[in-house]
């Protein structure tokens, strides 16, 4: 199995530094990339029997977007970077899925931006980078 | 044609005259003796006692298949109960499947549907007229439909209907009509039809109109009496700006607070229960005592588990046929796991929550002992256990709760008025479901369901309608008489969909993702 890198990525200009980088550190050590795309969801949220009844078409409408409105461009952009690239859509807990996008394809090292928040909301709600300095599995980078 | 016109004008002038200073009086009492004089039959029928007793049969009709199911099941519902919250904790869930709709949240709905004014006013009405021994019965028949709701949500999910651009529409409808014609069974769409007609009646009246009206009881309580009908229509504006506006983001706020409010509600129960610890022994034995002998109350022993039943019946819905129709959305690939998770429903609904209402109200004493005989004294009427200051139905219990914190009675009724907005929520949408049924879907006839039962807010709130009450009571247990005869006609298949799964789950086929 060939190396692999994982690579958060949302869309924001922070994960797109991230990308960037996460190219070019593949690129000079032969590691292929997964650009990984989580859509934030939990499954004890709650939902009306309306949303419930329509939650599967939600789901379909909401993956086909991200595929083509945030996976699409960063495709184009790695065309010709010379790095092979994958792409993995997921819901669930960001840091958490993202952990286990890196145990799934077995990648060796992990790269995140981060959004540069602090103050209150990062202390209420915790923020991905941070979370995932405490529960990576494998070292992740924190791209400024 | 002129003597008859003239009559016509005679009349509406002698009407206009006399009428105009109670004008309003006059329309509720029309309104009530035209409903009454055409439905009455019908919500005699349905509440009829046995011949000889106060027994009414329908209670005996959800009882007894209940405990039909039970048994046939083999007590699924205590057999299966770890594994009902493993999947509700989602530990058999494939994270492949991660946003899709899970089981917490199809029990999270179905529940928001149920919990409510049974669990705050029936139970008082319960314990009130039955004494403390009506609770035993009720937490029995919990028990018991817990196996009701197993078996009708697991029809729910597998004969539903999943249409092309990925939405589902499942329940008692479908499985009657699929399910009749899988097992080669006459009678099926009709049944399904018969049903629809009953879901809608009972959306509009128990699921809407009733939630209103005691919403607007709530309210007025605190602020003091003002026309129903402002109530009506503000709470109209909002339902109709969720159901048809798709305002998702009130419905969400309810969604989130409703679960809360029915926590701190427990927790206030367990609060005031450990407050009188020294109590609980007595409670239960007063609960035990009373569900045998009666302790004093009318009706004895019977009264007691008539109540009891009647009221777990009422609070859980278990064998109605409603929450088939709120869980069919849930996405697995095995319906019975669905099954699994809804048999704990009465058991939250019933079994906890109820129970929590009626030990508050004993162990606060507000019902009043005879300190001679140890039994129960009746009030003036000789139909109810008299209490302090003469509660019943909600006040009892708000009074039971106000006898530990004085505040509580004003978070009760911001429960009352929220459980009732999210039971309206939900039975909006089974109606609705009953209502595409029979007419078929299409945007503009389910914008008519929905404007139809945004009249139907401010008719609720507005008057003080006994009859239709009685009525939407008697269409919400209609639609158990149609769905259980589906369900003992249906349930070998779910049988055999059980023992297939629990097969699987043994030899490990079945495997745990957590």
């Amino acid at each position: 199995m060939s190396k692999k890198f994982v690579v958060g990525y949302d869309g924001s200009e922070e994960s797109r530094r991230a990308v960037d980088f996460a190219a070019s550190q593949a690129k000079t050590s032969g590691a292929g990339l997964v650009v990984a795309h989580v859509l934030e969801w939990s499954p004890y949220s709650f939902l009306t029997p309306e949303e419930l009844a329509e939650r599967h078409k939600r789901r379909e409408e909401e993956l086909a977007r991200a595929e083509k409105a945030v996976m699409g461009p960063v495709r184009e952009n790695l065309a010709d970077s010379g790095v092979k690239v994958e792409t993995v859509i997921k819901y669930g807990h960001v840091a958490d899925t993202l952990n286990l996008i890196a145990k799934e394809s077995g990648a060796e090292q992990m790269f995140i931006g981060r959004t540069g928040q602090n103050g209150l909301s990062a202390r209420v709600f915790g923020s991905v980078a941070g979370s995932l300095a405490q529960t990576a599995t494998v070292p992740c980078t924190i791209v400024p | 044609m002129k003597p008859l016109f003239t009559a016509v004008a005679a009349a509406a002038g002698g009407l206009a005259a006399s009428a105009v200073p109670a004008a309003a009086q006059s329309i509720d009492e029309t309104v009530n003796q035209l409903f009454a004089g055409s439905t009455g039959w019908f919500v005699n029928f349905i509440f009829s006692p046995f011949p000889g007793t106060s027994f009414p049969w329908i209670v005996a009709w959800l009882v007894v298949a209940a405990t039909v199911f039970t048994l046939y099941f083999a007590f699924v519902q205590f057999r299966a109960f770890k594994h009902s919250i493993e999947l509700v904790r989602g530990d058999y869930s494939d994270p492949n499947d991660a946003g899709e709709v899970s089981h917490f949240q199809a029990l999270a709905t179905a529940l928001s549907g149920t919990v409510g004014l049974g669990n705050i006013a029936g139970v008082a009405v319960a314990v009130g007229i039955g004494g403390p021994g009506a609770t035993f019965w009720m937490i029995l028949a919990g028990l018991m439909g817990m196996a009701s709701k197993f078996t009708e949500c697991t029809l729910g999910v597998k004969y539903r209907n999943e249409y092309d651009d990925g939405t589902v529409s499942g329940g008692p409808m479908y499985y009657l009509t699929k399910g009749f014609a899988e097992r080669g069974l006459p009678g099926g769409r009709f049944l399904a039809i018969l049903f629809s007609i009953f879901c809608i009646l009972g959306a509009l009246g128990g699921g809407n109109m009733f939630q209103a009206n005691q919403a607007h009881q709530q309210i007025a309580g605190i602020v003091g009496q003002y026309p129903g009908w402002i109530t009506g229509v503000l709470f109209a504006i909002v339902v109709f700006a969720v159901i048809v506006g798709g305002l998702k983001s009130i419905a969400r706020v309810t969604e989130k607070v409703v679960p809360f409010m029915g926590i701190m509600y427990v927790a206030a129960a367990l609060i005031i229960i450990l407050m009188n610890a020294d109590k609980i022994g007595w409670a239960f034995g007063q609960i035990f005592a009373g569900a045998f002998t009666g302790l004093g109350v009318a009706g004895g022993m019977v009264g007691a588990l008539i109540q009891g039943f009647k009221r777990a019946a009422f609070s859980n819905e278990a064998g109605v046929g409603s929450a088939a129709i709120a869980h069919s959305a849930v996405r697995t690939k095995e319906p019975i796991t669905e099954g699994f998770v809804s048999l704990l429903e009465p058991f939250i609904d019933t079994v906890v929550i109820c129970t929590m209402t009626a030990l508050v109200i004993i162990i606060t004493q507000q019902m009043i002992i005879d300190p001679a005989t140890g039994n129960y004294m009746l009030n003036e009427a000789g139909t109810a256990v008299a209490t302090i200051d003469g509660n019943s139905g909600v006040s009892l219990t708000s009074a039971a709760f106000a006898s530990a914190f004085s505040w509580f009675p004003y978070v009760l009724a911001l429960a009352v008025i929220l459980f009732a907005f999210s039971t309206m929520i939900s039975w909006s949408y089974y109606g609705l479901k009953a209502w595409t049924y029979l007419f078929g879907e299409g945007k503009s006839k389910e914008l008519a369901f929905k404007v139809i039962f945004c009249i139907f807010v401010v008719i609720g709130a507005a008057a003080n309608l006994g009859p239709v009450i009685d009525f939407s009571d008697a269409a919400i247990f209609a639609m158990a008489v149609v769905n259980i005869i589906g369900l003992y006609l249906l349930m070998p298949i779910v049988k055999r969909e059980l023992n297939s799964y629990v097969s699987r789950l043994k030899s490990g086929e079945i495997k745990k993702f957590k």
